[in-house]
């Protein structure tokens, strides 16, 4: 049971960090299909500092340069999806996808070379972390992290910055209609790029939580195994609000760790369901409730459409 | 002055210039590659851009050129059928992120008809294609009754038909490993014929499946441009609204068209499949990359089914050849890494014309003035 609360409790951090970024980016008017890569990268930079990190190093001072670290690697390779999108007006989700591909390439082949140029015979891309990893831990022998704090504290800061600053009122706009926004004056160009980039960041961010929840290494040729799209189906079963959002995620993060530990429980072993299903049953209940609720969605009404000043 | 205008206006040929634009891609993801492996190691990085560019020409020996070559054709030809997929769709307007799903599916489809029913190749790469189009279909149907972005349904789906696949094919399983067993080992009668082809390449993968997809090809192609049902799609496409005031049934062609996308994805990982090239690993944790590929080679190839054929080939050509490049200093996913950032690149392709025109038509209109 014990074990069950932690990965629920994990993964949902994982899952709404992610989810509240793809909330940014749509609300903004940008769809994000690159979550994924976005994660893999935040990843990749949390990690990285992981590794070089002098043993030693203060617990706080960890968890504090990691986090920002895996942040800044978000927030810049979001950059690709800014500029293609915004400066370029290219297909959002054409860019998302390649994203994905290069995330897991490019982290692939970066920490092969780091491995490699380290000790020849070692051709994996794994990263370990065991020490540094100790740092996000609140109990010890547990997987109660810090993160989970974190992700509460933003999911209320996201809250209020969505719907009680102005910025946040002006970045809803710029999805809504954002011709409209730029004929009052808000420049919405600077809006998308704030939304897509602090997308890049909580995906970030999204990304180092879930290589530490409950591993000390990890090997960057798998990704995120689908974490960045189950966010996606996290965000939509959120109707696009940050409160909903955190219940969907704890819902998707309760199913997901369903699939890890369901053996622990004498009458789910009894139902003898293979754990696919358990992994299966999230996208299933977001496609039926897709199914039910999109004839009125609440997706934001411009997204996925490149804005053209020019076009009134 | 006459050869000028000329050279302007063939520079405005919409098909040269998307080649143009495809080139200019292909350039800038070799060029990212080299600067990769320059910073990797620049001992070696000339050497290793050129492993990875000849492929197969890397070989000395003919029969080896032969036999790489060959084993490059195998993987292309599921990736041309997936790229089919994607740019049948694009056409009419949806976009087929499901390729993957629906290759995952036909790949259990005809997985389990030739293992555990043993049924004849041809059923088959039938069952794979079906089972394919009835996914595309569901995505389909929910895009036109329910409202549900295609793109949404299409990433739920490929997980779904992932976790069953997966699920479906360890009755199937190889007991000793994590693979299925070889096709060949259980029902002969279900590999693809391999019309000589075998013998030809000196490679046993190589089978109909190569021919089959170049026919698709073409097949799809004159659907697309010359059939009274290819124009309807397209006009859809073009415009949904305008399609339906004109009489087209709007919905019905949406899901038809997601179901020939599907079954085109499906049947491409029978190709695959049916050859004996891979067998399936009933562990594998996150949804195989063809499908996603096939959105870059649809991209690469213009949207067009015959460009499809040569950016299908190229992008297994240097993932082929990424496989060359010297182990004690780089490594293999050094291609991924350049095809990503291809189908990155494709996403300018759109600004790369705009811009091509902007200046033709700054070009002409100063031209104008002199003459006046």
């Amino acid at each position: 049971m014990m074990l069950l609360l932690q990965y629920t409790l994990i993964f949902t951090s994982v899952l709404m960090l992610v989810a509240l970024g793809g909330c940014f980016s749509e609300h903004s008017g940008v769809i994000n299909i690159g979550l994924e890569g976005i994660m893999v990268f935040g990843a990749l930079g949390g990690a990285l500092v992981m590794r070089y990190l002098p043993t030693g190093t203060a617990p706080a001072v960890i968890f504090c340069v990691t986090a920002i670290a895996a942040m800044l690697a978000g927030i810049l390779y979001s950059l690709l999806l800014a500029v293609a999108a915004i400066n370029f007006k290219a297909d959002q989700t054409l860019v998302g996808t390649a994203m994905n591909l290069l995330g897991v390439s490019a982290a692939t082949v970066i920490v092969k070379a780091i491995n490699t140029a380290a000790d020849s015979s070692n051709v994996s891309s794994e990263i370990m972390y065991v020490e540094a990893k100790k740092a996000f831990v609140i109990v010890p022998g547990t997987e109660f992290s810090w993160f989970m704090v974190l992700a509460v504290i933003l999911l209320i800061a996201s809250y209020i910055i969505l719907y009680k600053t102005k910025f946040g009122l002006r970045l809803m706009a710029c999805g809504e209609h954002p011709q409209a926004a730029d004929s009052v004056g808000i420049n919405v160009y600077r809006m998308r790029y704030a939304g897509v980039l602090i997308s890049g960041l909580l995906g970030g961010l999204g990304g180092l939580v879930y290589i530490t929840a409950g591993v000390s290494a990890w090997k960057f040729e798998n990704g995120v195994a689908g974490f960045g799209f189950l966010a996606l189906a996290v965000m939509i079963f959120g109707a696009w609000k940050p409160q909903q959002i955190a219940l969907a995620a704890l819902l998707f993060g309760l199913f997901r760790s369903l699939s890890n530990v369901y053996t622990g429980f004498a009458f789910l072993k009894n139902l003898n369901l293979p754990s696919t299903v358990y992994n299966m049953l999230p996208y299933i209940i977001s496609l039926v409730v897709l199914a039910i609720f999109s004839k009125n969605s609440a997706a934001p009404k411009a997204e996925g459409i490149p804005y053209d000043k020019g076009m009134r | 002055m006459q050869s000028a205008k000329n050279r302007s206006s063939l520079l405005r040929n919409p098909g040269l210039q998307t080649l143009l634009a495809s080139l200019i891609c292909v350039a800038l993801g070799l060029l990212v590659g080299y600067i990769a492996l320059l910073i990797i190691n620049p001992a070696g990085a000339t050497e290793a851009i050129l492993d990875v560019i000849k492929n197969f020409w890397a070989y000395s020996k003919p029969e080896k050129q032969l036999k790489n070559f060959g084993v490059t054709l195998v993987t292309t030809a599921p990736l041309l059928m997936c790229s089919l997929s994607v740019l049948f769709a694009y056409k009419v307007g949806l976009f087929n992120i499901g390729a993957a799903g629906q290759y995952v599916a036909g790949a259990g489809a005809s997985l389990y008809c030739a293992l555990a029913l043993h049924l004849p190749w041809y059923l088959c790469l039938i069952a794979a294609m079906l089972t394919g189009a009835l996914l595309g279909a569901i995505s389909g149907c929910l895009k036109a009754y329910r409202n549900v972005n295609e793109v949404i349904s299409c990433i739920m789906l490929n997980w779904i038909s992932l976790y069953l696949v997966n699920t479906l094919l360890t009755k199937v399983k190889n007991p000793t490993g994590k693979d299925t067993y070889t096709v060949a080992s259980q029902s002969a009668g279900s590999m693809l014929p391999t019309l000589g082809l075998n013998n030809l390449f000196n490679q046993k993968n190589v089978t109909l499946a190569i021919p089959l997809a170049i026919v698709m090809c073409v097949f799809i192609w004159i659907l697309l441009s010359k059939t009274k049902l290819g124009y309807e799609l397209r006009a859809t496409g073009l415009n949904k609204n305008a399609a339906k005031y004109c009489g087209m049934r709007d919905r019905y062609n949406i899901i038809l068209t997601m179901a020939i996308a599907g079954g085109l994805a499906g049947m491409g990982a029978a190709m695959l499949y049916l050859s004996d090239f891979e067998q399936w690993a009933v562990t594998q944790a996150s949804v195989p990359a063809m499908g996603f590929n096939g959105i870059a080679a649809a991209f690469l190839g213009g949207l067009n089914p015959i460009g499809a054929i040569f950016s299908s080939y190229f992008i297994q050509h240097i993932t082929r050849g990424g496989a060359n490049v010297n182990m004690n200093m780089y490594c293999a996913q050094i291609s991924d890494l350049i095809s990503s950032v291809i189908i990155y690149m494709c996403s300018f392709v759109l600004f790369m014309k705009q811009f091509m025109n902007r200046r033709l038509d700054a070009r002409q209109s100063r031209k104008g003035g002199h003459d006046a």
